[in-house]
């Protein structure tokens, strides 16, 4: 017996060590972008390794971020690619599953064959290209939008979601002469709530985060969403514009700091909200899997 | 749901499709409302999904935006067969499959072993801040990502200063070819080991406890209740998520590669779906790219549909 739990004890040491070291590796590089965000810009590109703690505390980068108009219309650009998208998601998205979650519809089945089949098979990059590019929808603002109107995988979810509901409210709905548009938005919609919260989470996400066909898209840079504002500051290193006045030299240790300002400033709006949406979102991917 | 009609007249095809036709007829009238609001649905499918395929056939012509998709010439195979041949083709094929069986062995299993040790915590404070920081990084945008792992390789950088110390050569990581698969499979893992291991813990959640309790009375230890109960418990999950793996075999998450690559690394970081975007959106090789993002396609596919009748041969799991 005494064997045992000192077994048992070992292992519980084992995995709560694992899982710190985990948890610490995992928070550790956004803790020292955040200290180096608020930390003088000589004392950056000069030390070398791990950070405790912000050095010489200033905002210099901060400033330079927000005074750069480029982080100003990305967000903006983001913002309407956000709301207008998820939006139309989230009207084509109910609006299919509702009629694929209907009993009694003799094509529903052929329907869902044609939708699956896209989960697997694609025409690739170039046609997907082509085709953007003949409706007219290049260097528009619709771009990342109305290529994007549904994600089958969230479709299938909630039409599974749509099917769990009661068919007795629909033929209550029905008797008092409902149609199916009303069924859809007075019954039906009201209803799956919790599910819908997570579609919006799942599509607002994706809008906030979607960068490559905006990137391939969108070449007037008025119409840059953050991302790829973010880009060029990151990947392509152009913070030249950013910091005005000083030298050769102040600019590039500025430029230094401006990056990790600029990884802040994009990603803290969503760490602050995700302690409050992570179970809607913990949420999703269960009844996702458990369909899946 | 069968055709009620139709079996005391099987012998008769033209009298059932009859049938069919004349029920479809009353479902379509009948449920006509309905059908009206598929039709965006199915406008988008047919447009944004089908369209590319129908489109696909410009692997198969000498595009010309001028002359269109109709009205471009037929050259057959060509592009496949200049594509095949060239010095790129072995390069891309062996960058992809590599890249993606190293994700396979180590990103694959990597929120699995997460799960069931999140799986034993009992202590529910520390399971959740577990939980919630480790789902964390899913939610920050790929471009972020890569601006930080870029950042941290450089030399000098974070990351770089420790390699350093451990007798490294302190040259940015990102320009030696040998060190890119390893850079993206880390990275990988660490942004999305959190956030993919919730699925498995909600297959962990309904494994019968009566097992676990008769597990431990037939004096099993923690690790061998793991292997015996919790592990066979979610294996039906875990076939699933690896048959939808290898439908993607060839489909590695190009975003990043095109993120973080350079020239310097092509030799181990072009892959197929990076070589596509560049040839065909950088240097207007429409055609010829369309022939590889087709290869890719159908490759992908056809693996697919192997795992999927392996699966169902060998553990009754199967996707369809």
């Amino acid at each position: 017996m005494t064997k045992k739990s000192r077994l048992e004890r070992t292992f519980d040491v084992c995995l709560y060590t694992v899982l710190s070291v985990l948890v610490v590796i995992t928070l550790y590089p956004l803790i020292y972008v955040a200290f180096a965000s608020i930390s003088d810009a000589a004392y950056i590109v000069a030390h070398k390794g791990i950070l405790w703690k912000p050095v010489g505390v200033n905002f210099e980068a901060y400033k330079s971020v927000f005074a750069n108009d480029a982080i100003w219309s990305g967000y903006k650009n983001t913002l309407f690619i956000i709301v207008f998208g998820v939006i139309l998601n989230l009207f084509m998205t109910s609006l299919g599953a509702y009629v694929l979650s209907r009993k009694n519809v003799m094509l529903n089945k052929p329907f869902m064959i044609f939708i699956i089949i896209t989960m697997f098979f694609h025409g690739g990059l170039i046609p997907f290209y082509l085709v953007v590019k003949g409706v007219g929808l290049l260097d528009t603002l619709w771009a990342p939008i109305i290529p994007f109107a549904i994600n089958t995988f969230n479709l299938i979810i909630l039409r599974t979601s749509f099917q769990s509901i009661p068919d007795s409210l629909e033929e209550a709905a029905k008797m008092d002469g409902a149609n199916h548009l009303v069924i859809l938005f007075r019954i039906i919609l009201p209803l799956s709530l919790p599910i819908m919260a997570v579609m919006t989470l799942y599509y607002a996400v994706d809008k906030w985060n979607g960068w490559f066909y905006s990137s391939i898209f969108i070449s007037d840079r008025d119409l840059f969403p953050l991302q790829l504002v973010i880009r060029e500051i990151l990947i392509a290193n152009s913070t030249e514009g950013m910091s005005s006045g000083g030298s050769g030299n102040d600019l590039f240790q500025i430029g230094e700091t401006i990056k990790y300002a600029t990884i802040m400033v994009s990603t803290l709006p969503i760490l602050m909200v995700y302690p409050y949406l992570q179970r809607y979102f913990v949420k999703g991917v269960m009844v996702g899997s458990l369909k899946g | 749901m069968r055709p009620s009609a139709s079996p005391s007249h099987a012998g008769k095809p033209v009298k059932s499709r009859e049938i069919v036709v004349s029920r479809l007829v009353k479902d379509l009238a009948l449920n006509k409302y309905l059908y009206m609001m598929m039709i965006p649905v199915l406008a988008y499918y047919i447009l944004f999904q089908y369209g590319p395929m129908y489109g696909a056939i410009i692997a198969f012509k000498e595009y010309s935006p001028i002359k269109g998709i109709v009205g471009s010439e037929w050259v057959g195979l060509a592009h496949f067969q200049s594509f095949f041949e060239s010095y790129y083709f072995w390069r891309i094929l062996k960058n992809t499959l590599l890249l993606s069986l190293y994700s396979l062995c180590f990103e694959f299993p990597a929120p699995i072993i997460l799960a069931l040790l999140i799986n034993e915590v009992r202590n529910k404070r520390f399971k959740s801040i577990v939980q919630s920081v480790t789902y964390m990084p899913h939610f920050i945008s790929l471009i972020v990502i890569c601006g930080i792992i870029k950042d941290f390789t450089n030399s000098g950088g974070l990351i770089n200063t420790f390699i350093t110390y451990l007798g490294g050569d302190g040259q940015a990581m990102l320009q030696k070819p040998e060190l890119f698969r390893s850079i993206y499979i880390i990275s990988d893992i660490w942004q999305g080991m959190g956030w993919t291991s919730i699925i498995y813990l909600a297959a962990l959640m309904n494994v019968d406890q009566e097992q676990f309790e008769a597990a431990r009375i037939d004096g099993a230890g923690r690790l061998r209740q793991i292997w015996n109960v919790s592990l066979p418990g979610i294996l039906p999950t875990i076939i699933i998520m690896l048959i939808l793996r290898i439908g993607n075999l060839l489909s590695v998450g190009f975003e990043k590669i095109i993120l973080l690559y350079n020239p310097a690394i092509y030799d181990t970081a072009d892959v197929i779906s990076s070589f596509v975007y560049r040839k065909g959106l950088l240097e207007f090789g429409w055609s010829y790219s369309a022939a590889v993002g087709l290869f890719n396609s159908v490759v992908n596919l056809i693996l697919l549909v192997l795992a999927n009748r392996l699966s169902k041969k060998f553990s009754e799991n199967s996707l369809w």
